[in-house]
C-alpha cells in the first residue's frame, strides 16, 4: 500500500463547509443550552455515553486497520460474543470467583466478582481473536483488500447466526454492577427528599466515558512502546517493516486480539444505557458494530484519534437527533436516531472522502 | 478452424459468445432441456439430476434461482466488471420492488397501488432502481475501495428505515407482514383478463402447464434474455471501458476513458439490474417486509460472486445455483437422515451421531425448528455454511467454480500431458 501523509491544505470548498456547519453547531448548542439548561446537560452526559462506546468499538476497527489493513466487518458479531461471554460467565457461572464445589461468591463485593468475571472473558475474547486471525486471515496475506474484507463478513455471517442462536427466544443478562442508577443534576428537590426535573446521568455513561479514556490512553502509550512502534512501521509498509527484522504476524496477533478485546468491551457496553435499557445481549446488540463504522468512517479508518473524534461525533448528532426532533418522530419514523450516524457519514464523506484524520490515498498509474 | 479452437483470426472471433461449434450445440442442448424440465419427457427425464429438478416441490427454488441470476448478473457488473465493491445491492433490489409495487400493485386503504400491467412495472422497477443509483453515484465515484463499501452498507439500512417511515409504509405496507406485490402475468392494460397468467392451471402448446410450471417458464426466458443483455454488455465497448477502469482508474483516464461517466453508468446499469431481480424476486414470494432487504441479502449475492467467480457471467450463474440450491439440498439431507435413525446399520450410527432429536443427543444439527443454543437446526446451519463457503473459497480457490471448471476443463484438454 502506497500511503504518505497529506500536506496539502484543505480545499477551499471543504474548508467553507466545515467551518459553517461548526459554527451552526456552536450556535444550535449554545441557543439550546441558554433556553433549556437541564435538557442540554442531560443530552451531552447521554451523547459522552453513547459516544465513548462507539469510540471504544471504532478504536477496535482501526487497530486491526492500521495492523492488518483489514476492515473487520465480524467486529458486531465478536461484541457479541464477548457479551455472551461474560452473561456466561459472571451471570450463569460466576467465574471464577466460584468453582464448582468451592463456591467463593461471597468474597468482595459485588463489582469485584463482576470484574474478574470480565476480565476472564475478555481473555477468551483474545483468544478467540487470536485464533481466527491464525485461521482465517493468515492465509490471506497479500490478497486485495476487499476479498479480505469479504473473508470477514463470511466470518461474521458465521459467528453471529451462532450468537443469534442462543439470544433470540430469550434474553441473556449481563449483570449490571454499577446498577441502574446514577446522579441527577440541578432539578428541585421537594421536602421528602425526591428530586424532579434535572438532568438525570446515569453510572454507565460514567463507567463509558472512563473506560474509552482507559482504552486510547492504553493505546496511546502502547504505540509509543517498542511494540507499538513496529506495529505502526508495519501499517505503514508490511514488506519494508519485515525487512527490517520485525515480526509482522506478532503483530497481526496484537492488533487482531486488542481488536477483539474492544469489540466485547463495546459489547458490554452495548447492552447498557442509553443504547439499550436491558442490561441483557439481545439481536441488537452486534449493530453497536454497524452504527459505529461511520464513527471510523468519519475520523478515517487508519487514524487513532479519528475513532475518538468520529465517535463522539457520531454519539452527539445520534442522541441531539433523538433529542431535539422528537416531536417529528412520527415523520422520520420510530427508531430515526439509528440511523443518524450514516446520514452523518454520507455527508462527512462527501466533503471528506477519507474522513478528518485518514490519510488519503496515493493513486498511481 | 477446425481442431484448434484457441486459434483466432480476428477480434470478432475472440470476443464471440461461443468460439466452437461445440459450445453452441451444447449451449443449444441445455436451453432446449431447461425448457422441457419441467415436463415428462422421455429422455430428458432420464437425466438424473433434471428429474428430479424439474419436480414441482424443486421448481419454486429453481425459480428463485432464475431471479437471483437476474440481481446477481447486475452486481457481478458492478463489482466484478467494474471493480466498485457495493454492499447496498439489497437496496436496490428492495427500491424495485417497491417501484413495482407501486405501479403494478393493487391499492390498498393502506398502500399505493396502480395495477399497471407487468410490461410498465418490471421495466418501471429497474428504470426507478437505476434512477436511484444514478443518484447514488456522485457520492460513490468520490470514494474507492473498502470507503465506497461501508457507505452502500449504510444504504442497507437507511433503505429500511425508509420502509419504517409513515410515507415509506405507504409503498412498503405493514413493517411486519409487508405489503402484496404484482403476480406475474400479461395484460394490456389494468383491469383487463390478462393474456398469459401464472395464477391458474393451463395448456401452452402440447404440455399441461400448471402454476409453478408457467411461472419457471416465464421467468426462465426472462432470465436468458438478461444473461444475454449482460454477456453483451461485458463484451462490447462500454464493457471493455469498465475493465479498464477497474484494473486501473487512474490508467483508464489517461487513455481518454471518462471515468466518471462510466461510473455512473455501471451504478446505473447494476441497479436496473437489480431493480428488476428485485422486484420479480418480491412477486415471486408474494408477500415481504421491509427489513427483508437487509445486509444479509447484500451479502448473500456478494457470496453469489465469490463462489461462482468474479467477473464472469458464467461463474455468476454457477454460484447462484449453488447458493440457492445448496441449503434446499442440506434440508434435504437433514430430512433423509433424520428417516435413518430408526433403521439399523452404519448409516443410523452416523445420522445419531449428527443429528440431535431430545435432550441427551450431543449432535450438531437440531431437527426441532425452535432450538435456542447450542444444537443449531438446519436453518442456521445453513446459514453457517454460507459463510464458511466464502471463507473456504477465498483463500483455497479465489477464482471459485468457475475457476474450478477451468482447471478440469483443461486437464481434460492436456490429458495425458500434466501441461
Amino acid at each position: 500500500m502506497e500511503r504518505l501523509r497529506s500536506f496539502k491544505p484543505l480545499s477551499s470548498p471543504s474548508t467553507t463547509f466545515i467551518t459553517g456547519a461548526l459554527i451552526a453547531a456552536v450556535v444550535f448548542y449554545v441557543v439550546r443550552a441558554i433556553i433549556e439548561p437541564e435538557v442540554m446537560i442531560q443530552t451531552l452526559a447521554k451523547a459522552l455515553g453513547l459516544g465513548a462506546t462507539y469510540a471504544i468499538v471504532a478504536l477496535g476497527f482501526v487497530l486491526i486497520f492500521k495492523g492488518t489493513q483489514v476492515v473487520n466487518f465480524a467486529q458486531g458479531a465478536l461484541a457479541m460474543i464477548g457479551a455472551l461471554f461474560v452473561s456466561f460467565l459472571a451471570v450463569d457461572e460466576h467465574i471464577p470467583l466460584t468453582t464448582i464445589k468451592n463456591p467463593l461468591i461471597g468474597i468482595g463485593p459485588e463489582w469485584f466478582g463482576w470484574g474478574l468475571s470480565v476480565v476472564v472473558a475478555l481473555f477468551f475474547a483474545g483468544i478467540l481473536g487470536l485464533v481466527l486471525e491464525r485461521v482465517v486471515i493468515r492465509p490471506m496475506i497479500g490478497q486485495p483488500l476487499f476479498s479480505v474484507a469479504v473473508i470477514t463478513l463470511g466470518l461474521e455471517t458465521m459467528l453471529r447466526t451462532m450468537a443469534n442462536d442462543s439470544v433470540r427466544i430469550q434474553l441473556r443478562p449481563l449483570g449490571i454492577p454499577w446498577g441502574t442508577g446514577g446522579f441527577t443534576v440541578g432539578g428541585e428537590t421537594n421536602d421528602a427528599g425526591i428530586t424532579t426535573g434535572g438532568a438525570f446521568i446515569a453510572w454507565s455513561y460514567v463507567a463509558a466515558v472512563i473506560t474509552a479514556i482507559v482504552a486510547f490512553l492504553a493505546v496511546f502509550f502502547f504505540y509509543r512502546s517498542r511494540m507499538g512502534v513496529a506495529m505502526r512501521a508495519t501499517a505503514f509498509d508490511q514488506e519494508a517493516a519485515m525487512a527490517q527484522g520485525i515480526n509482522v504476524g506478532r503483530v497481526f496477533a496484537i492488533a487482531w486480539i486488542a481488536g477483539t478485546i474492544l469489540a466485547a468491551i463495546g459489547g458490554i457496553f452495548a447492552t447498557q444505557p442509553p443504547i439499550a435499557q436491558t442490561g441483557a445481549a439481545q439481536v441488537e446488540t452486534q449493530f453497536i458494530a454497524f452504527r459505529a463504522l461511520p464513527a471510523v468512517i468519519l475520523g478515517g479508518l487508519d487514524s487513532v484519534q479519528g475513532a475518538l473524534v468520529g465517535g463522539m461525533i457520531i454519539g452527539l448528532a445520534e442522541i441531539t437527533a433523538g433529542q431535539y426532533l422528537s416531536q417529528y418522530a412520527g415523520t422520520l419514523g420510530s427508531g430515526y436516531p439509528l440511523i443518524v450516524p450514516y446520514l452523518v457519514m454520507i455527508v462527512g464523506l462527501l466533503v471528506r472522502p477519507y474522513g478528518i484524520f485518514g490519510t488519503p490515498e496515493v493513486r498511481r498509474v | 478452424m477446425l481442431g484448434r479452437p484457441n486459434l483466432y483470426t480476428s477480434y470478432a472471433g475472440e470476443s464471440r459468445i461461443f468460439t466452437t461449434t461445440t459450445q453452441k450445440v451444447v449451449a443449444a442442448i441445455v436451453i432446449v432441456v431447461l425448457f422441457l424440465m419441467p415436463f415428462e419427457l422421455p429422455v430428458i427425464n432420464q437425466i438424473p439430476f433434471i428429474r428430479f429438478l424439474g419436480d414441482n416441490d424443486y421448481l419454486r427454488p429453481v425459480s428463485t434461482a432464475l431471479v437471483y441470476i437476474i440481481a446477481a448478473l447486475g452486481l457481478n457488473l458492478l463489482v466484478g466488471v467494474a471493480g466498485q465493491v457495493s454492499l447496498g445491492h439489497a437496496f436496490f433490489m428492495g427500491a424495485g420492488a417497491y417501484a413495482g409495487a407501486f405501479l403494478g400493485g393493487q391499492a390498498t386503504s393502506t398502500v399505493y397501488g396502480h395495477g399497471l400491467p407487468i410490461w410498465i412495472w418490471l421495466p418501471g422497477a429497474g428504470v426507478t432502481a437505476a434512477l436511484i443509483g444514478i443518484l447514488i453515484a456522485p457520492v460513490a465515484v468520490r470514494l474507492r475501495g473498502l470507503y465506497l463499501a461501508i457507505v452502500t452498507l449504510g444504504l442497507v439500512f437507511i433503505g429500511i428505515h425508509m420502509g419504517n417511515m409513515d410515507w415509506g409504509r405507504r409503498f412498503a405496507g405493514d413493517p411486519g407482514l409487508g405489503r402484496d406485490f404484482p403476480p406475474i402475468e400479461f395484460a394490456l392494460w389494468k383491469g383487463q383478463e390478462p393474456l398469459v397468467t401464472a395464477a391458474d392451471d393451463g395448456r401452452w402448446l402440447w404440455f399441461d402447464v400448471n402454476q409453478a410450471e408457467k411461472t419457471y417458464l416465464i421467468l426462465l426466458a426472462l432470465t436468458l434474455v438478461m444473461v444475454l443483455v449482460a454477456k453483451n454488455l461485458s463484451r462490447s465497448r462500454t464493457g471493455r471501458a469498465l475493465q479498464a477502469i477497474r484494473d486501473r482508474d487512474v490508467a483508464a483516464e489517461v487513455m481518454g476513458i471518462p471515468e466518471f461517466k462510466y461510473k455512473l453508468m455501471a451504478f446505473a446499469i447494476s441497479s436496473f439490474f437489480a431493480g428488476v431481480g428485485g422486484a420479480l424476486f418480491a412477486s415471486l414470494v408474494g408477500k415481504l417486509p421491509a427489513s427483508q432487504w437487509n445486509l444479509f441479502l447484500s451479502v448473500e449475492f456478494v457470496a453469489i460472486l465469490l463462489i461462482g467467480g468474479v467477473g464472469t457471467v458464467s461463474g455468476t450463474i454457477l454460484g447462484t445455483i449453488f447458493v440457492v440450491l445448496g441449503p434446499r439440498i442440506i434440508e434435504e439431507v437433514t430430512r433423509w437422515l433424520d428417516r435413518q435413525t430408526e433403521a439399523e446399520g452404519p448409516v443410523a450410527t452416523v445420522a445419531e451421531g449428527v443429528l440431535t432429536e431430545g435432550p441427551g443427543d450431543f449432535g450438531p444439527v437440531s431437527v426441532a425448528t425452535q432450538s435456542p443454543g447450542w444444537p443449531l437446526n438446519v436453518f442456521d446451519w445453513n446459514v453457517v455454511i454460507y459463510g464458511l463457503l466464502i471463507i473456504v473459497f477465498l483463500i483455497f480457490e479465489p477464482l471459485g467454480l468457475y475457476g474450478i471448471w477451468l482447471s478440469i476443463k483443461s486437464y481434460f484438454q492436456r490429458w495425458p500431458f500434466s501441461y
